[in-house]
């Protein structure tokens, strides 16, 4: 459904290296995140699928349509929604609606059946201004008015970024929703945590890509066991631990701090729980985990 | 007994009808990292902006630093950092300078800001970065280089809102590395996020729901209350809550 | 055209839902030609006039006599030589001087002509002319009546002399030059700055990435600008003519389709503005620095061209308002017809059709 290959994309005159030779494919009907920090180069990837920016080298096809030469076609097919919220402010959510509706020439009646769950959403506040609405909620209208004439690709550039955890999970779920339609979807998103709910995702970090594949295969491939660890006064046991000549990497993850050693075995353990012992923790806690997509991108980036 | 810097009792602040901030009453101890979590539109900024001697209370008190609320806004200013995702540094000057105009806008003589920058260009290892633009490091560095910025006159307490959002995982880590070591030289360190790992690094955790302080305890604590396996779910069992969902 | 016409009337919704907006659209219009309009209108009572009467015979007592009675002037003192007039200037309380030569009535029966003298300070030009306009008009009254009694044709020629600014304005000239200067503004500030808010606020990528035509977007741009700045037209109009008591002499279809091609003119400069900035305020700033000073200057309403030195006056003839200036005098005062303008007209159409094509091909249907 869209192929990439090698693109490259620089601003400012060549300077700035935003997207380094990236090649990816994604299969029609598929749920693809691009998992990144900002400047990582999300935005430019999408801005070049959907015929916004031009790349400087390499092809790239959505729907079959070349992103340089069939531009037209393409605009006429995909959904695209831009990182910022970019609705009217000053229009009411149903003048919003309308407009886009129009613009795509359909209206809200004749795809109503896609759009239908979010909307119910937000249709007590059909008479608000845009601007006034919280961000969920605009996140909402946003994805109603890209989905409005039915697009074949959706893009949602970081369509959760600065929304609360509650807003987030919703927006998660009415995502898997549309994939049940058969709606080809590319999101890219800042939060690790997101990646799991993805089909597929791509990690990326300045211009380039870390890994690619499914979620689960992507932290299957961890090549080390991975342990959590915890005790009764953590930012201690992060020093202890970055300062023990047993441990590779020590990376805090909420409760836990997560450790790989550098010699796996049960001697490596029983020693490491003995130093933080003489060190006076308490109540340790050392038990062996599964890494999660952000143990992976760390990993990845300091590679 | 514990040092206390914000003291509010009953804090308010309406809009009209409207009540973004409802009679919040609570304490932040000296050195202590407080995380403020809320879902959008609960009263966070609102509450935020109130403590920073930017807007005044529609009613209650509130002492910052020793300071009153209502009448000694200049003094808080003078005693506090503030650092934000949206407006951190000026883009078109170089390191050195953001460094030198923030020194010098807080009233550090001219040797401490030579002394501070020396000291900050070696502790985030911008040595090579020092005669650079801001606009052209990464990001992650940028949000470093402006918390390092706005606790550069060593105030009592630092507001942070939202200082990790979009930066990659290991420079986020990097940036509670320093959260710590100024939490260890005993700056108060108030925090908004919407990273819940990044909770669970606060020492206590307040969360805001429509306006109104619901739960305020230590991580540990607050999951054994809602019986929770993460602070995902205790977010999620107080937020669900909510009814201002499109304000 | 659904499509065309749910766009216009968004537009619509951003202007009426927009204080500033609405401010700066009517607002502005109304408060300049107010404020060029009556600081320059201003009646002028009562006058202190000196009179440097050299003649001292019955048709100058006559002329004196008729300029006693008017309650326009009030006769300060009568002089004898020329020497005292700048000094009767120079103390400030009198405005105008009228001279009589020696020998008028001799000229005037004699030679049938005679000349008169009329010296005014110009340096508050709007009450000079006035000033001179009622002298003339007394002159002209007395030589009707000289007429009337004989059939030999006397003539009295006032000759007007302005002090301090030559080249005098009047409020006729300034009325064209705030229609040009308010037509020029507005429709270059209101669409370059409409087009920059919709890339600002991220809402030009959704319509770029949209089946819509980007050169549509730009006529639906342009289509509510263009009928708001016909209505603002017809508020200026109405404005001078009832109030300012402006002369509107030709037609009024001629004078609204030259309007149309400056403001035409005035939106493909918006467009093209547009096109090179990101920011609102930086569009807002380049079509305030770009078009206020050349239109204030070049146009001709405060300095005449011609006095100027012949670089500025071949720059002068890029300045669309400078065309659309002659045409608007020659329409309403001077009530001339199409034939009259149609070197002008071409002009400006020229100027137009360059803008909107360089715009059009300007204007970028992607990001960059």
């Amino acid at each position: 459904m869209v192929t990439i290959s090698n693109i490259t994309k620089t601003y400012n005159k060549r300077t700035t290296l935003a997207v380094d030779d990236i090649s990816f494919t994604v299969n029609e009907g598929e749920l693809f995140g691009l998992i990144g920090p900002d400047g990582a180069g999300k935005t430019s990837i999408f801005r070049m699928l959907t015929t916004l920016l031009l790349p400087d080298k390499g092809t790239a096809f959505v729907n079959g349509f070349d992103i340089v030469k069939d531009y037209r076609s393409i605009r006429n097919c995909v959904g695209y929604m831009p990182g910022k919220f970019s609705l009217y402010q000053d229009l009411t959510v149903e003048e919003n609606l309308n407009f886009f509706a129009t613009v795509f020439d359909t209206t809200i009646k004749e795809n109503y059946d896609l759009v239908k769950d979010i909307y119910i959403q937000i249709e007590p506040f059909k008479t608000r201004r845009a601007g006034k609405l919280s961000g969920g909620m605009k996140q909402k209208l946003a994805l109603c008015c890209a989905l409005i004439h039915k697009p074949t690709v959706l893009f949602l550039d970081e369509p959760t970024t600065g929304v609360d955890a509650v807003s987030r999970k919703e927006f998660w779920e009415m995502l898997k929703r549309l994939k049940q339609q058969g709606i080809t979807i590319l999101v890219s998103t800042p939060y690790m945590d997101e990646a799991m709910l993805c089909e597929r995702i791509a990690l990326i970090q300045t211009g380039k890509i870390l890994s690619i594949n499914t979620p689960e295969i992507i932290t299957r491939q961890y090549p080390e066991n991975i342990y959590a660890v915890k005790s009764n006064s953590m930012s201690k046991l992060l020093y202890n631990l970055r300062e023990s000549e047993l441990i590779d990497s020590c990376n805090t993850f909420g409760e836990f701090h997560h450790i790989t050693f550098k010699n796996d075995n049960e001697f490596s353990q029983s020693t490491l729980l003995e130093f933080l012992r003489l060190n006076n923790h308490q109540s340790i806690v050392l038990k062996p985990i599964q890494p999660t997509i952000e143990d992976c991108f760390i990993r990845l980036m300091n590679k | 007994m514990q040092e206390i810097v914000i003291k509010t009792n009953k804090l308010t602040k309406k809009f009209g009808k409207f009540i973004a901030a409802n009679e919040i009453t609570f304490d932040v101890y000296a050195g202590e990292i407080f995380g403020f979590l809320g879902a959008n539109g609960a009263g966070k900024t609102t509450a935020m902006r109130m403590l920073c001697g930017l807007s005044t209370p529609t009613s209650g008190t509130a002492n910052i630093a020793g300071f009153n609320i209502y009448k000694e806004t200049e003094k808080i200013k003078k005693n506090i950092g503030y650092m934000s995702q949206k407006f951190s540094l000026y883009e078109d000057l170089t390191t050195l300078e953001n460094i030198k105009f923030f020194g010098g806008i807080y009233g550090l003589s001219n040797k401490q800001i030579k002394d501070k920058s020396d000291e900050l260009i070696e502790l985030l290892g911008l040595a090579k970065e020092a005669k650079k633009l801001v606009g052209t490091l990464p990001l992650g560095w940028k949000q470093k280089l402006a918390f390092s910025v706005a606790i550069i006159h060593e105030p009592k307490i630092v507001f942070l809102d939202e200082p990790t959002g979009g930066v990659d995982p290991v420079t986020r880590r990097q940036f509670w590395d320093l959260i710590y070591s100024a939490s260890d030289k005993g700056i108060t360190v108030f925090v908004t996020t919407h990273y819940m790992d990044e909770a669970e690094y606060c020492n206590r955790i307040s969360m805001m729901v429509d306006g109104e302080m619901k739960a305020l305890d230590t991580p540990t604590n607050l999951k054994q209350q809602y019986s929770a396996a993460s602070m995902d779910d205790v977010f999620f069992e107080l937020a669900r809550g909510a009814k201002r969902k499109a304000d | 055209m659904n499509q065309f016409f749910t766009f216009v009337r968004k537009e619509f919704y951003h202007v009426f839902r927009d204080g500033k907006t609405m401010l700066m659209l009517f607002g502005m219009p109304i408060a300049q030609i107010l404020l060029f309009g009556f600081a320059l209108t201003n009646e002028v009572k009562n006058t202190k006039i000196v009179i440097c009467d050299y003649a001292n015979d019955i048709s100058s007592q006559q002329i004196i006599n008729k300029i006693e009675i008017s309650n326009n002037f009030e006769i300060q003192k009568i002089i004898l030589s020329h020497k005292q007039i700048e000094d009767a200037f120079k103390e400030g309380n009198i405005k105008i001087v009228i001279v009589f030569p020696a020998n008028f009535i001799n000229d005037l029966l004699q030679f049938n002509t005679a000349q008169i003298q009329i010296i005014a300070d110009a340096s508050d030009p709007n009450t000079a002319t006035t000033l001179t306009n009622y002298v003339s008009s007394i002159i002209a009254i007395y030589q009707q009546g000289l007429i009337k009694n004989t059939t030999i044709p006397y003539q009295i020629i006032p000759e007007i002399r302005m002090m301090y600014n030559p080249e005098l304005k009047g409020v006729t000239n300034f009325v064209p030059g705030v229609m040009a200067l308010v037509l020029m503004l507005v429709c270059v500030l209101m669409t370059s700055v409409s087009i920059v808010r919709e890339k600002e606020r991220g809402t030009m990528e959704v319509l770029l990435v949209s089946p819509f035509n980007p050169f549509l977007v730009i006529i639906s741009k342009a289509v509510p600008y263009f009928l708001l700045s016909l209505v603002n037209l017809s508020v200026i109009l109405l404005l001078s003519v009832l109030l300012l008591e402006m002369p509107l002499n030709g037609s009024i279809l001629l004078l609204y389709v030259e309007s149309s091609i400056l403001i035409l003119t005035a939106l493909s400069l918006g467009l093209l503005i547009s096109n090179v900035t990101d920011s609102q305020q930086s569009a807002m700033l380049i079509s305030l620095m770009g078009m206020l000073l050349p239109t204030m200057i070049f146009t001709g309403f405060m300095f005449p061209i011609e006095n100027m030195p012949l670089p500025l006056q071949i720059i002068s003839n890029v300045v669309p308002s400078r065309w659309y200036y002659i045409i608007v005098k020659s329409i309403m005062i001077k009530g001339l017809g199409f034939g009259a303008i149609w070197k002008e007209t071409l002009i400006l159409s020229g100027m137009t059709v360059f803008l909107l094509v360089v715009s059009f091909k300007k204007f970028k249907i992607r990001l960059e």
